[in-house]
């Protein structure tokens, strides 16, 4: 009996719970609102109670409402898209409880408010896009060429006489282009007398662009006005193999990616040769040597591990080319000018996640150019002349000028609270420039210069609210070529102001090392210092998925700029130092729509420019030759689908810009302007149309696209400037080599996996 | 007594265990019932939560999760609110991944990784096309090859076909087929159990319907 009783005394607990779980028990009814910060209620905010089924979805007023069946202490969870999950405590105890809950957002890259002061970001990973690769070689003036493409934005300037990027009153040496975090020498084709060159490299290798037109972040430097940061493609989505003939040259590819889909590798071989094309259209220059390219690029990638990633670009170029023109200084004479460049360059980047919130990013990056330049001066009859007075006796000459650049950088990047991170690191570059000259008066006159170039920065990216955030960085410069260091704050905020708006503030310092050419060519220097700009930029931006408005106004202060002294006509420099000075102002719009007008995308640029500077050998501050006050782009694409065809235009005006004649006045001992005017306005109407007959056609195994465009349908005269002779008497305007550009090409690319599959399944 | 005891206790965890699947099971199957006939967009967020506190209460069922995802997913294609499709095609994807995790290789998760490949494509076509197509692809051909009876990959692909222009090589011509496939797989389909997937049939017949 005892013993019974003890053993009912054991079971009882048992028999309680088992009862408990048969019959069920009361239930209580919990309900409440549930709020974002800003006490406004949230729609389909998920509540539970942990571990358990109950739980309620909020209605459009934020209330919820639930029965549930759970006794005593227990965690509430309430859950939304885009906030915090909230997590608290209660105690049920069968009376009806009233619980509200207040939301808080998630810092997220698709709401938080982003950097955008100064810089145009152009890749698909942000919303924010306002140009992507595609956009790049489907805009008609471009010709695939990215620079060409980024001169539709606004803040670049229309100038066909030299290369590179002239951004709000910066030369062109102040753009710099960094291809997977490093600099990029050489990253157009070698100069030739007034005709701008194209970049080396096809926009298809990158899947990300960004254009900075100041105050950019302190991960770079060296450039004054701008930089142009390329972020090279991953892995292939397939194996593949392309062709593509044009109008001027041929060129055939092939990538292959791994059965694991983890590592890739490819070659590219591009062959350019101009023969036709200039026999078919007529070249205002006499090539003599008609232009040839050879071009070959080698890649891998291997995905190291599920984060990592070790990505290989190597290139390579020679091109020949030759062209005569009438010498300015006498009728009877000609000026050819030669060329071959043989460039390589390679860049080797790892990006690898370490640990949780550590990131690593490595890069480096070689390359060597070489120019041979050879100018002659030359009779009627093509043979070489020798007058020894001037100003022709200056003028025959043939220079090699080799440079490389070996770089290493690393970045570390530590994610903090939310999308709060900070970035730190260094880099080391290792310049080495040789110019061997010879004319007249010298033979093989060798100068060199080496700079071990050193660098280190942080920064910080802080979120203050998902609707406030700064960037706050520095960044340390040496340069044992000037012998000087040098240290800079770089500062930018942003607020969002509306749903899809924001305002954005920046300000930097930028330091830049004087043109390698000042070292090489043995003027007498003493003491050259960094020039020096501030950038004080104000933006606002508002952008949708089908819409984007930019308004951005901007300060930039140079300081020290290079200044040359000499005491004659024939451009002779006798010293060279840092006296220049200048500034810039100006305004800039950008609009792109992709939805008012049916299957339209359509962009407008503007910008206002106002700047003067003196600097080389002008006599005062006045408004550079490159610098067009008013300059504005309209850009369209449409598609049509009935014919599978894309049709691009472009249209480009600026206001004519200055032109100066600069002459050494003895009496004053310094150099004034002897003349002066205005280009005409610069206009450009241009066409083309990308037919792409497999579109969508997911059983080809081959995709066609067909080119086809033309520069400057119109014909409109297009004046870059003027060359003046050396008495000054005369002056010829600088022309484009053609009035008009046409291209025709057809580029197939074949995925190759299918076609494996075939074959191995026949074996 | 002992003997008492042990069955007293066994009794205790069988009804517990029981009752257990049998909660799982009614709550499934009432969900899977407000899943069928939830009008609007706002009602199929509710059903995907409701899934979700499921999931998450249970941990080791593949199909609670399973359903949250493919509801939040016919949410967002409800709610046609494309600039956000990204956010809420991730949340899919972090239910979808536990679902997958629980029951690696299945022919239905592959349907839905297919489906949300389609919500993050359509946030921009043009630019987005080349590589989601691809996915979309892949995985219908996985979830054809994981389970060659399942209609559902066909549906999709069918669907995506009546979706796509005819001079993409798309439209009712090529899609018919597809569908009627669909039809005929639908027909001959047995769901393994009272709550495993079956859905599609009627969709697939409106789409059709709509090729006539």
């Amino acid at each position: 009996m005892s013993n019974k009783y003890t053993a009912m005394h054991h079971l009882l607990p048992l028999l309680i719970l088992l009862l408990s779980f048969l019959a069920g028990s009361g239930q209580t009814v919990i309900s409440g609102k549930v709020k974002d910060g800003k006490g406004r209620p949230l729609q389909g905010a998920s509540i539970t109670i942990k571990d358990t089924y109950d739980g309620a979805t909020t209605d459009s007023l934020g209330a919820y409402h639930f029965k549930t069946t759970e006794k005593g202490e227990q965690t509430l969870l309430t859950t939304s898209i885009g906030y915090k999950l909230q997590e608290q405590k209660i105690t049920i105890t069968g009376a009806t409880l009233h619980i509200d809950v207040l939301l808080k957002q998630e810092p997220n890259e698709l709401t938080a408010v982003t950097i955008t002061a100064g810089s145009f970001e152009a890749s698909d990973t942000k919303r924010t896009t306002v140009l992507n690769p595609i956009d790049i070689v489907t805009t008609a003036s471009a010709n695939a060429d990215i620079t060409s493409a980024i001169k539709t934005l606004p803040g670049a300037q229309q100038v066909g006489e030299s290369e590179g990027l002239f951004v709000r009153g910066g030369t062109a040496q102040e753009t710099k282009v960094f291809i997977d975090g490093t600099l990029v020498n050489n990253f157009f084709f070698s100069s030739v007398p007034d005709i701008a060159q194209r970049g080396r490299f096809s926009p298809f290798i990158f899947k990300g662009t960004v254009f900075s037109a100041g105050g950019y972040s302190a991960l770079y430097g060296q450039a004054l006005s701008s930089a142009l940061i390329l972020e090279s493609v991953d892995l292939p989505e397939q194996s593949s193999a392309s062709v593509g003939v044009s109008t001027v040259g041929l060129n055939a590819g092939f990538q292959k990616l791994s059965k694991k889909k983890n590592a890739s590798w490819g070659v590219n071989y591009g062959y350019v040769n101009l023969a036709a094309y200039f026999a078919a259209v007529k070249q205002r220059p006499d090539n003599f040597k008609i232009p040839e390219f050879h071009n070959g690029e080698v890649n891998f990638r291997i995905k190291t591990s599920k984060s990592g990633m070790l990505k290989f670009y190597g290139y390579f170029n020679f091109n020949d080319l030759g062209l005569r023109r009438p010498d300015i200084d006498s009728t009877d004479l000609k000026n050819a000018f030669r060329l071959r460049n043989f460039n390589i360059y390679g860049n080797l980047s790892w990006k690898e996640k370490l640990g949780r919130k550590w990131h690593l990013y490595l890069g480096a990056s070689y390359s060597t150019n070489t120019d041979k330049i050879g100018n002659e001066l030359q009779d009627q009859h093509n043979v070489p002349v020798i007058i020894p007075f001037e100003p022709y006796d200056t003028k025959s000459f043939n220079v090699k000028s080799t440079g490389e650049l070996a770089q290493i950088k690393t970045v570390f990047e530590r994610r903090l609270y939310g999308l709060s991170a900070i970035r730190f690191g260094g880099e080391y570059m290792y310049f080495t420039d040789k110019n061997d000259f010879t004319n007249y008066y010298t033979t093989n006159g060798i100068v060199k210069a080496d700079d071990h170039f050193k660098a280190a920065f942080a920064e910080a990216d802080l979120y203050i609210t998902n609707d406030l955030a700064a960037k706050i960085g520095s960044r340390f410069e040496q340069s044992s070529l000037l012998n000087k260091a040098n240290l800079v704050p770089r500062l930018s905020l942003a607020y969002k102001v509306g749903n899809k708006a924001q305002a954005s503030l920046a300000y930097g310092i930028f330091y830049q090392k004087p043109e390698k050419d000042y070292y090489l060519r043995g003027y007498a220097f003493n003491d050259l210092l960094y020039t020096r700009a501030t950038h004080y930029i104000a933006n606002y931006q508002k952008v949708s998925k089908d819409y984007t408005l930019r308004i951005e106004g901007f300060y930039k202060k140079y300081e020290h700029l290079i200044k040359t002294y000499g005491s004659n006509n024939n451009g002779i420099i006798d010293s060279v130092g840092n006296a220049g000075f200048g500034d810039a102002k100006g305004i800039e719009l950008f609009w792109r729509d992709r939805k008012t007008l049916k299957d339209v995308d359509y962009w407008i640029s503007y910008s206002y420019l106002d700047t003067k500077r003196d600097y080389l050998n002008y006599p005062y501050a006045i408004q550079p030759n490159f610098a067009a006050t008013h300059t504005a782009s309209l850009v369209v694409k449409k598609f049509v689908t009935k014919i599978k065809t894309q049709f691009n235009g472009s249209y480009t005006f600026a206001t004519g810009r200055p032109y100066y004649n600069f002459r050494y006045n003895n009496s004053a001992g310094k150099y004034v302007i002897a003349d002066q005017g205005k280009t005409i306005s610069y206009n450009n109407l241009s066409f083309s149309v990308n037919y792409l007959p497999t579109i969508g056609n997911t059983k080809a195994k081959k995709f066609v696209v067909w080119v086809f465009s033309v520069n400057n349908v119109l014909g409109s005269d297009q004046v870059f400037g003027y060359n003046y002779s050396y008495n000054g008497l005369r002056k010829d305007p600088i022309l484009p080599t053609a009035r008009r550009f046409y291209f025709l090409g057809c580029f197939l690319s074949f995925g190759v996996d299918r076609s494996d599959d075939v074959i191995n399944n026949n074996l | 007594m002992k003997k008492i005891f042990f069955a007293l206790m066994s009794l205790a965890v069988v009804t517990q265990g029981f009752a257990q699947s049998e909660k799982f099971t009614k709550a499934m199957t009432t969900n899977i019932a407000q899943f069928d006939s939830a009008k609007t967009a706002d009602d199929m967020l509710a059903v995907s939560a409701s899934f979700e506190r499921i999931g998450d209460a249970e941990k080791t069922q593949w199909l609670p999760y399973y359903y949250a995802s493919l509801s939040e997913v016919i949410y967002a294609f409800m709610k046609n609110d494309m600039a956000n499709n990204d956010a809420f095609a991730q949340k899919a994807e972090q239910l979808l991944n536990k679902a997958d995790a629980a029951q690696p290789n299945n022919s239905e998760i592959s349907v839905v990784k297919a489906m949300i490949a389609t919500l993050r494509m359509l946030v921009n076509p043009q630019q987005r096309w080349q590589q989601y197509g691809a996915v979309i692809q892949t995985e219908i051909e996985n979830a054809k090859k994981q389970d060659p009876t399942n209609p559902r990959p066909y549906y999709l692909q069918g669907q995506n076909l009546r979706n796509t222009p005819e001079q993409f090589g798309g439209g009712c011509a090529t899609a018919k087929p597809m569908l009627e496939e669909a039809i005929k797989k639908f027909d001959a389909f047995k769901p393994a159990s009272g709550i495993a997937p079956n859905w599609g049939k009627s969709q697939t017949q409106k789409v059709l319907d709509g090729c006539k």
